[in-house]
């Protein structure tokens, strides 16, 4: 896989004198392909919305590299390119509209670029059109949920044409049917478009969906893999305050009583398949005993 | 006597303009003292709409609301005095802070209640003991807190009125898991040592299952069920028809009865399933 | 609710009037203004009110919308009109102790009362036939020349598209801070004055806490979109005028020179 993004020795502190600071990101060694879905978990304070930020430039590290595409973050003259091949999209869904009229306010990023009107049309249209929102693109924003606004702060981006596409908790203020709207768009962006996703959240949920997990706590990278393989470490996330799926959690107590159940479970339908093949087990074994 | 009872309650947004819309219709229940009941819904379903009816924020286009067996708006000019009894947390409570110090802006309710001084402090501190607020971030002003802390504030600031009723609407929206976890926690502390009547608004199926006596289910601005936590999610097919989904355990626990296996498809939560699970398990090892 | 009060009142349409450029329409209010004032006797009065009554009923809006718009300032009218009849100049008519009816505050009333309601109803006009983004862009193009004198014109119409688009926002906002400290026992409704204007004090410095988050939110979402300034900027929408701006250029033309005429042969009366 073609490595996208290269974040190397990260440190960073909202600190700015010499002495004692303290570090929002103590050490970040991370890579991001093209392509990848990667979701970055952890509690609130863990420093992923810190390292969100560093991937448009928007912080800069103390210390350490990130290079965008091969181009160093901390390169003053290249901040529209950077921004333009990776986008940003915050929590608040309301805080990211700034025009009257959702159409021109997905156009909003292309006129920052001096994008000729024509294409931007275009642009405009398709973005919507990926986001499930053309029909309302003569609206006005505020009559709209909070899942259709984030679909079109998505759009907003999207017609920009980015490469890759970061979202820090998406969907934190969003009820369980914007979450879905928004999952679903994310998505399809990744797997249809080729758009590389970095989803930072603390739904175990959405994680699940990822190609990759990252975990964070402390300003570090502690776990780094396929979401089957960081979610079967049940007591590694729940010391540092995360949850898994009850799924994943039933699986993992009942192994510890010493049952024969695979590992990585993270969805009802993998759960139940699981469960009713150990009993099919225990059952036939019974049968032996009996025979 | 129940504690608060609606009576076929009909709330018309608009009446008479294009705009017209009912947001509530022919909705009536009571609760009793004690209780801690759940509200569910879809969004859209009126369950917002129906607590700010219980404490007098909006008035019913039909039908009644009884405190304590009085109708609240006997007499309207008096409606204050209910939002003494029927305390309510907003969704985001946090942006309501405004004054100078944690210390004042949790006083605010009850220096409206027209409590004295002394009593008003008592309560103050006894509130921001409760929400795990420290001496020191008592005197410093709302404005330097983290976004959790503000939000305990935002709850002290009406658990300080120790109402008779208290309605919290998404408490823990915007929470990471273990910050929901604690806050519910508290919640369930405080109704358990107060002994009063709580109402919990949320989409969360997870935390009102854990917490629940009964859950009220709302659907288009109609009552679905009100019953027992146990019963409500035993009704799994009937939730999801109308938008809502069962916690997942509940959901594995359905599966596997479709398939034959005999468990209990009222668990609400892990630790119930794992128990569950056991025992079939172990019975089968027995055949 | 609060939320019920739209600004401007944008109707949607497709009459003459809202395919009209934003420019054209605003240029011609201003010069609309000008010549309702310059009108000096009835026959040019009555051009005009024609006129009006025109461009009103080519808009397809029902008149009634335009009567509400009277209501706003019914009051206004009501007491200039009353100053006027009883406090004018000229040939007494009728008269009891100090108050006294003149022919000349008979005809000042009738072109002050005249004269505000059409500026109301066509002024109207411009706010019912062209959305804000349209306005605000028509104004923005139209003082691109003060750039010349260093006044930002880019920016003041970024504030005023981010203003607009946040009126709903905040007001919405209002509403809940006002709900969420009512809960609290906040009394909103009785006191004097002084009480009435303290016990606004817990809604508004939540609303202003709101809203420089909100702000700060914004700015970044706008840097991480590539906003800077006006540098190199396009837009999706480009405004052009067509044959109706021509058109309605020599309508007005017209019916302004009839007034210049009407005033020259008739006698003035005010």
């Amino acid at each position: 896989m073609e490595e996208f993004i290269k974040i190397e020795n990260v440190y960073f502190s909202y600190d700015e004198s010499e002495e004692g600071k303290s570090f929002a990101l103590s050490g970040i060694d991370l890579t991001i392909n093209r392509g990848e879905f990667v979701a970055v978990v952890g509690h609130n304070g863990c420093g992923k919305s810190t390292l969100a930020k560093h991937l448009n430039s928007l912080y800069i590290p103390t210390t350490g590299d990130i290079f965008v595409d091969g181009i160093n973050t901390k390169d003053d003259d290249r901040l529209f390119e950077i921004r333009k091949k990776v986008g940003l999209v915050l929590q608040n869904p309301d805080n990211q509209i700034v025009a009257g009229i959702v159409e021109e306010d997905v156009a909003f990023g292309c006129e920052n670029l001096g994008i000729p009107s024509k294409e931007i049309r275009k642009r405009v249209d398709n973005a919507l059109k990926a986001v499930d929102m053309y029909e309302y693109r003569t609206h006005s924003p505020d009559k709209l949920s909070g899942g259709q606004k984030q679909r079109i702060a998505i759009a907003g981006i999207i017609a920009m044409e980015p490469e890759c596409i970061v979202l820090d908790e998406p969907t934190a203020m969003l009820d369980p049917q914007g979450r879905e709207e928004v999952m679903t768009t994310i998505t399809r962006l990744n797997k249809e478009l080729g758009i590389t996703i970095v989803l930072i959240t603390h739904y175990m949920e959405e994680a699940v969906t990822a190609d990759r997990v990252v975990m964070m706590d402390g300003g570090k990278v502690l776990l780094s893999g396929k979401p089957k393989e960081v979610f079967s470490k049940v007591e590694l996330l729940r010391k540092h305050r995360l949850n898994v799926p009850q799924a994943t959690e039933l699986i993992y107590r009942l192994k510890g009583c010493g049952y024969d159940l695979p590992g990585g479970i993270l969805n009802e339908e993998e759960c139940v398949q699981a469960l009713l093949e150990c009993m099919k087990k225990r059952g036939e074994r019974s049968v032996g005993i009996k025979g | 006597m129940s504690v608060l009872k609606a009576e076929n309650i009909k709330l018309v947004y608009g009446a008479g303009t294009s705009f017209e819309k009912t947001a509530l219709d022919d909705l009536s229940f009571e609760i009793e003292k004690g209780e801690f009941v759940g509200i569910i819904g879809h969004t859209g379903s009126g369950k917002s709409t129906l607590v700010q009816l219980l404490n007098g924020l909006l008035k019913p286009t039909e039908g009644r609301i009884y405190l304590n067996g009085k109708d609240i708006w006997e007499k309207p000019k008096k409606i204050r005095n209910v939002r003494f009894k029927v305390g309510m947390v907003f969704q985001y409570p946090e942006y309501q802070l405004f004054e100078e110090t944690v210390y004042k802006d949790i006083a605010f309710g009850p220096k409206n209640m027209g409590l004295e001084e002394e009593e008003i402090d008592k309560r103050v501190r006894e509130a921001a003991i409760f929400t795990g607020l420290r001496e020191d971030q008592l005197e410093a002003s709302p404005f330097e807190l983290s976004g959790g802390e503000k939000r305990r504030a935002a709850i002290a600031g009406v658990i300080a009125m120790d109402p008779e009723v208290l309605i919290l609407d998404e408490p823990t929206a915007g929470l990471d898991p273990l910050g929901r976890e604690a806050l519910l926690s508290q919640i369930a502390d405080f109704h358990r040592v107060r002994k009063n009547t709580v109402l919990l608004v949320s989409h969360s199926m997870e935390d009102i299952a854990r917490i629940s006596d009964r859950i009220l289910v709302m659907s288009k601005g109609r009552k679905v069920m009100l019953d027992s936590t146990k019963n409500v999610f035993s009704h799994g097919r009937e939730l999801e028809s109308i938008g809502l989904k069962v916690p997942q355990i509940t959901k594995i626990m359905m599966m596997l009865k479709e398939k034959g296996v005999n468990v209990d498809t009222s668990v609400l939560t892990v630790e119930k399933g794992f128990n569950e699970i056991l025992n079939i398990l172990s019975q089968k090892t027995k055949e | 609710m609060v939320r019920e009060i739209t600004l401007g009142q944008y109707m949607p349409g497709k009459s003459f009037l809202h395919k009209i450029d934003p420019r054209t329409k605003t240029v011609l209010l201003i010069a609309y203004i000008v010549f309702i004032f310059l009108c000096r006797n009835f026959i040019s009065l009555l051009i005009m009110s024609l006129f009006s009554l025109l461009v009103i009923f080519m808009t397809k809006i029902s008149f009634m919308k335009y009567l509400k718009s009277l209501r706003m300032i019914l009051f206004v009218i009501i007491l200039t009109g009353f100053f006027n009849i009883f406090y004018g100049s000229g040939e007494v008519l009728w008269q009891w102790q100090q108050l006294k009816i003149t022919s000349g505050g008979l005809i000042n009333a009738a072109f002050v009362i005249v004269r505000i309601s059409m500026l109301m109803m066509v002024s109207s006009v411009l706010t019912y036939t062209t959305s804000p983004t349209d306005l605000t862009d028509g104004l923005e193009r139209l003082m691109k020349p003060l750039k010349i004198f260093h006044v930002k014109v880019h920016e003041i119409a970024m504030m005023m598209t981010i203003a607009l688009r946040f009126i709903p926002v905040l007001l919405e906002e209002t509403d809940k801070i006002m709900n969420a400290q009512k809960a609290r026992g906040a009394d909103m409704e009785s006191g004097n004055l002084i009480k009435r204007v303290k016990s606004l004090i817990p809604v508004l410095i939540p609303l202003f806490v709101s809203a420089f988050r909100r702000a700060g939110d914004l700015a970044t979402a706008m840097e991480c979109r590539c906003y800077n300034g006006d540098k190199n900027r396009t837009r999706m929408k480009v405004l052009h005028f067509s044959i109706k701006d021509l058109i309605a250029l020599l309508g007005c033309l017209v019916v302004f020179a009839a007034v210049i005429v009407g005033n020259m042969y008739f006698p003035a009366v005010i």
